[in-house]
């Protein structure tokens, strides 16, 4: 049980840096990123091969730099050309990642995957119990991220992003640098997923291409949905609830007979599916509303703004 | 008085048609001057162009004797020369105070290192950004909505919004496309008591304007513009007696 839970906390947490990674980039600076699961599956590889060399720790600034990068050579190549290429390109970007993984074998061990993945901190795990490293580690990691991208986000850059999102005509007449705060975002957001790749890879040890299927960047989407764009907090009920609808229901294959794993999984999905079509229709602005600053943080003494 | 924008020769054309052909004309500085036209005559796309928000095909746009023909928005827009649009472009994701706290440039918390590191200070900034704000807000009479979204404004209000954020800009010289469409009577006097106020603190204005009311109260110069050319220019009072532009308003000979 403690280790179902472990594996539940984990999977949550892998998905919740994805999500609070596509919140920065489509909720906040409304650069939509349908190649999500391309920056994960860079982000795995880069640590898988990079932190035998370096240690952990370096392989996920690796993968977190490399993924950066990428996102600004993507961000640059597409935001010169009009809003909607970015959507055509990092689709591109995440088949292009998918079929070097499969292809390059050399480098990434093909189909096959690459295996033991070191790990963090297991030297202070107790023999054949490495859970109890794994759990806080995970949590501390999104824990991390969310407070970085929160402080982002009710800064002024989050507002110029926000502003930028809004009306990028609007933010340039007033003097704001579109095309740099556009490609600021989307480096930073994934960074971010490259060290949620690193931690599915600390996780598993093992990692093929099987593992990165662009379920992983529906989830993202619906994660950002439900929580409300723009609000990491949302971003992080919404993941944590989708996640665990979707490990929770495994079990009920146990318990209803009459329909087999393969059509329990076909509901499981539906079922999420159906929730966030309902959700769009009783509450399209998602669980949170974004962060605003009001006037009263600056005037406390005085009422008004109201 | 000096000249203080000048548009000298400028062309842009769309396809076939030619938007702006030839125009050149100049604003002097300190003062408010109007540039009217029949529908399509040019006037947004004039906008546009020495906003840095459309490049022209030829011409040459200076602005205070330096250059600025093809330069990007945001760098036109940060040495001073701010526009508003037709349609307002309100910033629906922000309140009436946040799109304000926005508007002031070299804020070092719209870095990332400056947002994560100096907070301390760009807080500061944002404190001091936000007494002008609130100074602003109450003199357009405005304050009291400082937490709406500014998408919840009337259109109106919306457009006091523009010329506020305009104003947080610090800019020497404002272009305002159509302040007064949309407008209810009393805004639209609050609006243009604003105008001529902050036209007697020394900011300078071109106003495209289809009112003509407003056009004849507030204007010291008129440029009338026809098919993307300068047809006449000199006071409203000048400018509408002159033939060519009944013509050019009537589509025939008057
Ligand atoms: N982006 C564009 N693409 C094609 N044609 C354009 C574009 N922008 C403007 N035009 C054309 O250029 C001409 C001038 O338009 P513009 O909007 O500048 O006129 P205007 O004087 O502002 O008119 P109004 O008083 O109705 O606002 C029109 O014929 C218009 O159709
Ligand atoms: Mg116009």
């Amino acid at each position: 049980m403690i280790a179902y839970l472990t594996t539940l906390i984990v999977l949550v947490s892998v998905a919740a840096l994805v999500g609070l990674a596509l919140n920065f980039q489509w909720g906040v600076a409304g650069l939509v990123n349908f190649g999500v699961v391309g920056f994960v599956a860079l982000g795995a590889y880069t640590a898988a091969l990079l932190s035998p060399p370096l240690g952990w720790v370096g392989g996920m600034i690796a993968a977190a730099t490399l993924c950066a990068i990428a996102s600004t050579f993507l961000a640059l190549l597409s935001i010169r050309l009009g809003d909607d290429y970015l959507a055509i390109v990092t689709i591109g970007f995440g088949e292009i990642v998918r079929i070097l993984l499969l292809n390059e074998d050399w480098l990434t061990g093909g189909a096959l995957g690459i295996p033991n993945i070191p790990r963090p901190f297991v030297s202070l795990a107790p023999a054949g119990n490495y859970d109890v490293v794994l759990l806080p580690f995970a949590l501390l990691l999104v824990a991390a991220v969310y407070l970085v991208l929160e402080t982002l986000v009710r800064s002024p850059f989050g507002r110029v992003l926000r502003a930028v999102r809004d009306d990028a005509t609007a933010a340039s007449a007033l003097g704001k640098p579109v095309l740099l705060l556009r490609v600021k975002a989307f480096a930073i957001g994934g960074a971010a997923m490259g060290v949620a790749g690193s931690l599915h890879a600390f996780y598993l040890t093992y990692i093929d291409p099987s593992q990165f299927t662009s379920i992983i960047t529906a989830y993202a989407f619906m994660a950002v949905i439900a929580g409300g764009r723009g609000s990491n907090t949302g971003l992080l009920i919404g993941a944590g609830t989708i996640m665990t609808l979707i490990e929770a229901t495994r079990f009920l294959k146990d318990v209803m007979q009459v329909i087999d794993g393969a059509q329990l999984s076909a509901l499981r999905l539906g079922a999420i599916g159906l929730g966030i079509v309902l959700l769009l229709i009783l509450r399209p602005q998602g669980l949170l509303p974004e962060p605003h600053r009001r006037a009263r943080e600056f005037f406390p003494t005085e009422k008004g703004g109201q | 008085m000096t000249d203080y924008l000048t548009i000298d020769n400028l062309t842009k054309r769309f396809g076939g048609v030619a938007a702006i052909d030839g125009c050149t004309l100049s604003l002097r500085k300190g003062l408010i001057t109007g540039l009217i036209g029949p529908n399509g005559a040019g006037k947004t796309t004039l906008l546009n162009l020495i906003s840095g928000m459309v490049k022209p095909d030829a011409g040459r746009v200076s602005f205070e004797g330096h250059d600025i023909t093809g330069v990007a928005a945001h760098r036109i827009a940060s040495l001073g020369l701010v526009r508003t649009f037709q349609i307002v472009r309100e910033l629906s994701g922000l309140t009436v105070l946040e799109s304000l706290l926005l508007s002031p440039g070299h804020q070092m918390g719209e870095t990332v290192s400056g947002a994560l590191f100096r907070r301390p200070t760009v807080q500061e900034q944002e404190q001091h950004n936000a007494i002008k704000a609130r100074r602003i807000l109450a003199r357009i009479g405005l304050w009291h909505l400082a937490d709406q979204s500014a998408s919840q404004l009337s259109g109106g209000q919306k457009k006091l919004l523009e010329l506020a954020r305009a104003l947080l800009l610090e800019p020497k010289l404002i272009l305002l496309d159509e302040p007064a469409a949309g407008v209810s009577p009393p805004l639209l006097d609050v609006i243009m008591r604003l105008i001529r106020e902050l036209r007697d603190e020394g900011i300078s204005f071109g106003i495209v304007e289809h009112d003509m009311h407003l056009i004849a109260e507030l204007c010291d110069d008129v440029h009338v513009l026809a098919e993307g050319k300068m047809l006449v220019s000199g006071s409203f009072a000048e400018v509408t007696a002159d033939p060519r532009v009944v013509e050019a308003y009537l589509g025939m000979p008057a």
